[in-house]
This record gives structure tokens, sequence and C-alpha cells, in this order.
């Protein structure tokens, strides 16, 4: 569905905008679930209740949730709506699991235009089809206008693991290969010079996208994979060290085999942030024993979002569990963990 | 983008370092002025690459870590009033001040908002009528000729409900002060290539000359850098001491004429507290009398606050090339980038941050588990 589809019955044409009564529970409560969320989402084989019952055809489940509070809205690249279905439905990938269900709380300011509501619900219909999910339950609040940035939204996902699947943070062992499923940084800088107005020699786009196939390929071609982890907020750098630090090994790093976008390190370069703590939003870090380290490379380069996937390096044994990047003489240097988000610096 | 290419290509980076090792006669202390630099040589491993006995000192050149504790106390007084908007470059906002940070001040309901470029403080100006905007106007030469046209523009256009709390530092009288110290070790100085990008090198002789002491101006790619310090130790080992210029596709001798006018039009010369090394005769900028009205100092009167430095950092000592931040007893202990004592060890120019974070990898093995 898009926004043109978009039916507008007489009532809500009364209301451009969300007002508190969309959260009231009344008629425009019903209205707005009628016309804006199961048009997008899709109904339930009866009627609406107040909880969605489901079978699922596994033991053993994984669940996760995420809020999403991105300024702004829409982004080149996506929106929140895109974001905070691929962004559960990874994090759920990343510890093997296939997503099969997503529930999505929404928070909406008074005064949001209902046009960019139904633009951000057909983003997260369009990527819920894509990932193969069905959004089955729902909620929506509305706060009173200066209480929220037009519109927050939280999902719930849950999904299968197979029983076999043994990934987690803490299985990287010294000798193992890690691999990055793209070019990093991209997120971060289409957000920032969205938001801060900055431009640059090419429009910098959101990677966001969900990474389920992709691991689903990864793990049929490569089933003892030991760590996956999405490099979302606090970038690259702070993806390793949690791997590092919770497998109790080191991490080295050859920082030149690293994908970055051109555009994006120049944008980098200009506000002195580095890439490496960057956030992505549809990248993947793998940690594989080293004799499945090519096939691992080539299953991740044969999908589409992988297509610049490399081996950045490995993991060492390491008793300070530190992250090391080889510069461009061979010496070595800490990659540490940012304290918070990165800051510009001055010049 | 080619520049990010050609002057960090590595097999031109490794001749050169051959190129300095074969020069080398004897051990050489050498100075880069500027914290942009420091970033630059200890993130690409530069230091470990040159020939044992040339040491690179760390000099005062980080704006953040110089900004005095004063004036950081100034902008949170100025930043919790409720009528300011107080805008300020990124990496000021966890610089500690006597007891808290601009980040607390903004967590406890300050409006503190980090800006890109000082006009964007200025646009707030016009968006909002109704309030005080501040921008924090500090940092070297580099800095300065954006921040004194902010500020003309303010008065041309009459935005009254904008000003500038403003602490300038100058390059030359630090280096001076430092060749005056009787601890001083340093042999040669790299000069800040964007600095002089703005004022051009022609202050740099008389100094080239006094103190009988080589000054080569360069940028902060590592070729930039490696050449910088080869220009340098040739010089040294010639008995030579003289300005050269190694960054001559942003560097001329005069600089940048329009920018230097707007400068002197917007700032006078005055003596300077530098964070951690004390007052500095004529070394900074200040605003003209007729721009006091947008002199945040005056504007909100907070010229008398009183200020507290922790005992415990020797900032000073490190911004002067006399300690080594690793040899700083508070250094991974007391004093971490998540709780800074000092504000070296803040920004990531900061000589102590960069030590901490990219540091000689050894060195810092050994501080982290000890």
């Amino acid at each position: 569905m898009t926004a043109k589809q978009f039916s507008c019955p007489v009532p809500m044409r009364d209301y451009p905008n969300i007002v508190l009564s969309h959260g009231g529970g009344g008629r425009l409560s019903a209205e707005l679930i009628e016309h804006v969320f199961l048009p997008a989402f899709g109904k339930a084989d009866g009627p609406l209740a107040d909880s969605t019952a489901l079978t699922l055809p596994a033991q053993r489940l994984a669940v996760s949730t995420d809020s999403f509070v991105v300024q702004p809205l829409f982004f080149p690249g996506g929106s929140i709506g895109d974001l905070a279905v691929n962004g559960t439905v990874n994090d759920l990938a990343m510890s093997g699991a296939r997503a099969m269900y997503l529930t999505a709380g929404f928070i909406l300011e008074e005064g949001l235009p209902l046009e960019q509501l139904v633009e951000i619900v057909a983003d997260m219909a369009r990527a819920a089809r894509q990932a193969s999910v069905s959004i089955i339950a729902g909620d929506t609040k509305v706060v009173e206008r200066g209480h929220g940035d037009g519109c927050y939204i939280n999902t719930t996902g849950i999904g299968i693991l197979a029983p076999t699947c043994s990934i987690g943070i803490d299985r990287a062992a010294p000798g193992d290969v890690v691999l990055i499923s793209g070019t990093i940084g991209d997120h971060a800088m289409a957000i920032m010079s969205v938001r801060e107005g900055l431009e640059f020699e090419a429009t910098i786009r959101s990677d966001t996208a969900s990474l389920a196939t992709m691991v689903h390929e990864l793990l049929q071609a490569c089933p003892d994979v030991r760590v996956l982890r999405d490099p979302t907020r606090g970038g690259l750098a702070t993806t390793l060290n949690e791997i590092a630090m919770a497998s109790k090994c080191g991490i080295e790093i050859v920082e030149s085999d690293i994908p970055v976008d051109n555009v994006v390190r120049s944008a980098c370069e200009i506000l002195g942030l580095d890439p490496l703590l960057a956030a992505n939003e549809g990248k993947l870090v793998a940690v594989v024993p080293a004799a499945q380290a090519q096939r691992a490379l080539e299953t991740l380069q044969q999908n589409d979002l992988g297509r610049s996937a490399a081996i950045i390096g490995r993991a060492i044994d390491d008793q300070h569990s530190l992250v090391v990047s080889r510069t461009m003489f061979g010496s070595r240097r800490i990659v540490p963990m940012p304290i918070g988000e990165q800051l510009p610096r001055i010049c | 983008m080619k520049y990010l290419n050609e002057f960090r290509n590595s097999k031109q980076a490794q001749l050169l370092a051959a190129r300095i090792a074969r020069l080398v006669t004897r051990p050489w202390s050498i100075m880069e002025i500027c914290g942009g630099q420091t970033h630059s040589l200890i993130r690409n491993g530069i230091d470990q690459v040159l020939p044992p006995g040339v040491e690179m000192i760390h000099g005062p050149g980080c704006p953040v870590c110089v900004t005095p504790l004063s004036v950081i106390d100034k902008a949170l007084e100025i930043a919790a009033r409720p009528e300011v908007i107080f805008c300020s470059f990124g990496d000021m906002l966890r610089v500690p001040g006597s007891r808290e940070d601009l980040y607390r001040i903004k967590g406890a309901g300050g409006d503190v908002r980090v800006v890109y470029s000082p006009l964007d403080a200025l646009k707030l100006a016009k968006q909002n009528p109704e309030r005080e905007i501040v921008f924090l106007a500090i940092g070297f030469e580099t800095t300065a000729p954006a921040n004194a046209m902010v500020i003309k523009l303010a008065r041309t256009q009459q935005i009254k409900n904008f000003s500038a709390l403003v602490s300038h530092v100058l390059v030359p009288p630090a280096i001076e002060a430092i060749m005056n110290s009787p601890d001083n070790r340093i042999h040669g100085f790299l000069a800040a290539g964007h600095v002089c990008s703005v004022m051009g090198f022609k202050q740099y002789h008389p100094i080239a000359a006094r103190y009988q002491v080589p000054i080569v101006v360069t940028g902060f790619e590592p070729l930039d850098l490696l050449e910088g310090i080869r220009r340098v130790i040739e010089q040294l080992e010639r008995s030579q001491a003289f300005v050269d210029n190694a960054y001559e596709r942003a560097v001329s001798e005069e600089g940048n004429l329009a920018a230097q006018a707007t400068i002197n039009e917007v700032f006078t010369v005055t003596d300077r507290n530098w964070r951690g090394i004390g007052t500095i005769a004529k070394s900074g900028w200040r605003l003209r009398d007729e721009f006091a009205w947008w002199d945040a100092e005056k504007k909100f009167n907070v010229e008398h606050v009183r200020t507290i430095e922790s005992p415990q950092c020797r900032a000073g000592e490190v911004l002067q090339g006399t300690l080594k931040p690793h040899q700083c007893a508070a250094f991974g202990k007391a004093c971490t980038p998540r709780h800074p004592l000092g504000a070296t060890m803040v920004s990531g120019e900061g000589a102590c941050a960069a030590y901490y974070n990219y540091g000689r990898f050894v060195q810092i093995d050994k501080a982290m588990s000890s």
C-alpha cells in the first residue's frame, strides 16, 4: 500500500492531523485502526480482540523488543516505519531466529499529519512483507503536543529458533574470522545529513533493511557460525568490543579492509566523526570458524545486501579483551568502546 | 576524495619513514602544536614508525583542552538560565568545569545545543526572538574567522538576542612560552596547517630566528605529517633553523587576508589564561569594545565566577610536553574519558584521550593491566 491508496472517509478528513481523541478508544480510535492500520497490516481472521492467539510450530522461541524514536521520521533510504520492522526482525535474526510475528505500539503526538502516519504505516507493511513477518497486534496512544516527537514506535517480535542453533555473543574463539556484510556508517550519516541540513557530493541513503534472508542463507552455508550481531547504535567498534568482552578474547581488525562508502567517508572526515562508531541498520557482523570463512564471505556476497561484504579481522588470544586495529604501517592501535554518542570535533 | 587517498598511501608513507630513519644521527624531540595532528599521529600509528630517539611531543593545540576553567564555568552558568539557548561545538559538552559539564546542564533542563557552524547559532537567534542565544566562541586562529564573521553579522543586522562567549587563543605566543620555559626540551616544531591557512606563516620567522628552532608548517594526513617531520629533522641535522612550508596546497606566506581583516575588525589581542598552563601575555583574542552588546560575559554579568581545578590533574604538564599522558598517576584510573579530571582527557584531540583511545599499544596495555 502506498500513501496514495489511503481511503479517507469523511470523519477523518475532518482531522488531517492526529488529535488526542485518536488515542481515546472511541470512534476516532476505531477509525484509525480501520482505515490506517488494518488496510496496511492485514485483518485477523476473526473479530478484533484484546489479544491474538497464535499457533507456533516450534518449542524454542526467541523474543525481542525495541523502541524507535528517530528524528527525522523520514530520511533518504527509509523512515521510522522501516526501522521499526527491520530493527526487531534483525535482532531476532542475530540470535539465529526466523521472525514470524511482530506487535506494534505507537505513541503519536497530537498534531502529527495523518498523511505522515499513513506513510509510516505503509513503510512498515512493506518492510514486514519483505521480511515475511505478520504484524499481529498493536496499540495507539496519543500524547499532547510538545510531549513527543511526532511518532514513537515500539515493536516486539517473536521468532522461531532451530533446535540446534547455538549462536551466541560469547562464542567467538581465537582463530575465528570476523566478517562484515557491507559498508559501515551509511545510516548514521544519512540521518545526520538530513538532521543538520548538510549536503555532500551525493545523497547518503540509510542502509535500513531486513537481514533475515541473508542470515538464513549464511546459516545454511555455514552452520557453525559462532556470533551474529548487527552493529547499530555505537557502530562496528561497539559491537566488536561487546563480542570481545563476552567471548573473553581479543579481536584484531585491519582497518583498510573495512568497507566504507566514499561519500560516507568524506562526510565523516568533514565532521570529525569515525565511521567505526557510526550506526548501521542493515549490516551484520559474523564470527565464523576459519575453515568456513571463505564460504561465509561468498554466501554474504551473493545476497544483494552483502555485495561489499568483507573479511575484516580475526579473534585472537588476549586476556584484556581488547579490539585492536592494524594501521597503515602495520602498527597496532586500540579501538575503544565509545562513551556515548560521537561529538563532532571543533576543527 | 582525492586528498583522502593520496595522502594516506601506505607505500609512500613507509618510504618517507625510511628516509627519516636514514637522516637521523641523534635524538630529537619535535612538538606538533595542533591537537588534530596529535590525533592523526596516534590514530595512524605514525609515532611507532619513527626511528628510536625521535620523539613526538604533543603541544597545547587542542582548543578544548586549553580553554580556561573560568570560561567553562561561565558557560555553565549562562547555559543554565531558562531564557538561554546555549550553542557549542560538540566536544565542549563533556569538558568538566569546576563542578559539572554542559551535558549535565542539558540533562537538568538547560537548553544546550550542538552546532556545526556559528551561523547555525545566528539562525537560531532569528528564529527565537524571545530567547537569548549564546555561542561559545572558542578555538585557535582556525575557528576565529567564522566566529568573527557571525558576530559582525549580528551587529550589522542588529540581532540583539545573540551573544558570544569568546575565548580565542593564538599559536605563536604559545610557542614562545614553551621555548622560554626552563624545562623546555623541544628541538623543532610542526606548525598547525589550518591555523596557518588563516594567518599565513610570516609570524613564525622571528620565532625560528630568535630561538634557533626549525618550524615546518604541515597538514594532518599521514604523508603530510611524515614530510613535516622529515623536513624538521633535515634542518636539525644540518644545524639550520627556518620556517618551511610543507602544506603548500593550503597555506601561503600571507594567509587568508580577508579572514584576517574580519578577525581584526571584531577581535583585539588580549592576555589569555590557558587551562593547565597559566596566563600567556598577548596570547588570545577578545571582542573589541564596540561589540560589547554581543559579549555574553558582559550581557550575563558572569565576569566573577570562582573556579576549582582538580588537584590530581596534571594536564598542564602534558600540554607543555614535560609529562606524557600515561606517566600521570591518574591516567586510566581516576581519569578516563568517562570520568575526565581535565579537558585533555575529553576531546578526541586531547593528548590524554588520544593516548587512552588509540595509545601506544604496549604502554596502554601495561597501564590497563596494572
